[in-house]
């Protein structure tokens, strides 16, 4: 019959399965820098589980979410940059009380668009708020003229293109290219011992599941079923009495609202941020963290990210220039041997031979409980 | 003081690079009325509909529904006026089922936000279930759309019309590409959802059309040839020279 519960009991598994590993795996078989550097991939899971609504769901691919993670990471790495600046901390300076590269590229005093981030709930409302109204203006000049496509994917992209040249350049406001470093304490505590690394981490992963349970509930709604019925015929839903470009935009916003929170969690556990995280190369990373992981599933977008960032790791430990050549050949693999990722391999391969199995040792049994798959 | 026509389109000309697919057209509509417009390939009847219900923008005229300028409103809000649209090609949403198509076409949770809140309740289903009973697909309500044959699409795509209860119904060749049996059973469904309603329907089975049209208008390179009733027009010299001589 037809279902519109939350949740299938497949589905809860899969979650299940994750929270553990992510909650009780990781952190038992990984010491602490292992378990920081897979932190920080699950910050970009944030970006790919919002890939996974926008581009999987609605059809919409962004190759700039690049911009939303680094706003997001940009505004929480002001806070704790502010917080880092006191006098006494710069008093070498030639103006101290501001941010060392202020100094060094001879600014005299804070910027008024700084002075908002020496707030904490200022600062954390602007990780989602900032990221979502450039979404909002992109969303609005795009969609509603009915740019779709290669086209969006290629304006999303030069946006990226834009935002990393304009904090390069005006790098007396932004930190330029070295980004801004030298993160130290959040309301006193400090960010950089193993034991704040550990509790953000876990910070992070309640963070990511909430993401996943918004998403899952966005994915369960009406406006689920909407974006893949625009996906698929978009004149249809224009004329069954939808604005379409309004869905659009609230996609595209939620997804930059994700990869906001994703941003700021990367510049509290690995205490930067800067424009190569913004910029073409990781914007693209993190489609094919979402392809990887199979489009189409939340759950997979959560699983690509880590998967490709591991690998990422290990390869380019070992053979730094062979990674990009790695990881494009490994896109164009999963476009044309696994169009539905890991997810798909999972469900297509891995499940029905499981189930088979267990229906093999357990023969007399029908349907657990008698409820039907979906 | 009741209007005599639900629909007054009037001098109404689209040009697409100079062609005139449409030109200076001007026809009425009543209510209840089942108009069927005829005419050779390439006439201008699916840019007719196109114009009407807001896909592709006017250069000049006039289309009023209810006394409503419809020319310049978005194609939602056409929608929402009370116009539905059924292609030429089916169009269905594919990866969805039978039930979710229809779901998506009931008229609640329109907003985004109301999309976000809609609740699939006893009403949604019981409506649901009703519509596909009409549309011969009660037992395929599970299955996805993509699985349907041809001609099941069209009916589905109707029956995603007809759960928005419009006031003017745009069919564009709502038999074309059925079998026989098929097309049987779809004048049947026509005739009995064109009740209590204004209908404009494309077509070119010329016993289809004898079968539903109150009038029929014939289009001739995005002009009137003739309009009348079935009879009349299918004596019309002119409709004979070039549309029902071959
Ligand atoms: N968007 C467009 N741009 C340019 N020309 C167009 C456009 N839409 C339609 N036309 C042209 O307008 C003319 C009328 O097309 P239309 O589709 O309305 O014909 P029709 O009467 O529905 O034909 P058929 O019976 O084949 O469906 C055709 O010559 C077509 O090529
Ligand atoms: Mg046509």
């Amino acid at each position: 019959m037809q279902s519109s519960a939350f949740m299938t009991r497949k589905e809860l598994i899969g979650f299940l399965i994750l929270a553990a590993l992510i909650f009780i795996v990781f952190p038992v078989a990984l010491d602490n820098f292992r378990l920081n550097l897979f932190g920080k991939y699950l910050t970009y899971a944030f970006v790919a589980v919002g890939l996974a609504l926008c581009w999987g769901a609605g059809g919409i691919l962004s190759l700039g979410q690049g911009v939303f993670f680094g706003l997001g990471g940009y505004c929480m790495a002001m806070f704790l940059k502010l917080e880092a600046s006191t006098p006494e901390n710069t008093a070498i300076q030639s103006t101290p009380g501001i941010p060392d590269f202020m100094d060094w590229n001879q600014l005299k005093e804070l910027p008024w668009w700084w002075e908002p981030f020496y707030s904490l709930p200022i600062a954390l409302a602007a990780v989602v708020a900032v990221p979502v109204i450039f979404a909002f203006i992109i969303g609005v000049a795009m969609f509603t003229r009915r740019v779709g496509g290669v086209y969006f994917a290629i304006i999303t992209q030069a946006f990226a293109a834009i935002m990393t040249i304009l904090i390069i350049g005006q790098q007396g406001y932004t930190g330029g290219v070295n980004g801004i470093t030298d993160l130290r304490t959040l309301m006193g505590w400090d960010i950089r011992t193993d034991e704040a690394k550990t509790i953000l981490y876990f910070v992070n992963g309640a963070l990511l599941f909430v993401v996943l349970l918004v998403a899952q509930y966005v994915r369960k709604s009406k406006l689920g079923r909407l974006l893949i019925a625009m996906r698929d015929q978009e004149d249809r839903v224009r004329f069954s009495g939808y604005n379409v470009a309004n869905f659009k935009i609230f996609i595209f916003c939620l997804g930059a609202a994700f990869a906001g929170i994703g941003g700021a969690m990367f510049t509290l556990q690995v205490g930067f941020m800067s424009p190569t995280l913004v910029g073409i190369v990781p914007s693209i990373e993190m489609v094919i963290f979402c392809a990887v992981g199979g489009r189409l599933s939340i759950l997979g977008a959560v699983y690509g990210a880590l998967l490709v960032n591991w690998a990422k790791t290990s390869l380019s430990e070992s053979f730094p220039e062979l990674w990009l050549l790695g990881l494009g050949a490994l896109f164009i693999a999963v476009v044309m041997f696994f169009p539905n990722g890991l997810a798909g391999v999972w469900s297509e391969k891995i499940e029905p031979r499981l189930l088979a199995l267990f229906n093999q040792k357990k023969p007399s049994r029908p349907t657990p409980d008698g409820a039907p798959a979906e | 003081m009741t209007e005599r026509f639900i629909l007054k389109v009037e001098d109404l000309t689209v040009s697409f690079d100079g062609f005139k697919a449409v030109d200076h057209l001007s026809f009425y509509v009543e209510p209840n009325e089942c108009r069927v417009i005829i005419g050779p390939n390439g006439a201008g009847k699916t840019t007719v509909l196109d114009l009407i219900c807001g896909r592709t923008k006017a250069t000049e005229g006039s289309v009023q529904f209810k006394n409503k300028e419809l020319l310049a409103m978005r194609e939602d809000q056409i929608v929402h006026a009370g116009v539905g649209r059924k292609f030429q090609t089916p169009s269905v949403y594919e990866d969805l089922t039978v039930f979710e198509n229809l779901e998506l076409s009931y008229p609640k949770g329109h907003g985004v936000f109301g999309a976000l809140a809609f609740k699939r309740d006893a009403a949604v289903r019981a409506r649901i279930a009703d519509i596909a009973e009409t549309i011969f697909l009660d037992d395929q309500l599970d299955e996805k759309a993509a699985f349907l044959s041809h001609g099941q699409k069209q009916w589905l795509e109707i029956g995603m019309l007809l759960i928005q209860d419009p006031e003017l119904l745009m069919l564009d060749e709502p038999v074309a590409g059925m079998s026989v049996a098929e097309r049987k059973k779809t004048a049947e469904l026509l005739n009995r959802i064109i009740q209590d309603r204004s209908v404009i329907v494309i077509e070119h089975d010329m016993g289809f059309v004898a079968d539903i049209a109150t009038r029929v208008t014939v289009l001739h390179q995005g002009k009137t040839l003739s309009e009348g009733t079935m009879e009349r027009v299918q004596n019309d010299p002119k409709v004979v020279e070039v549309y029902l001589g071959h």
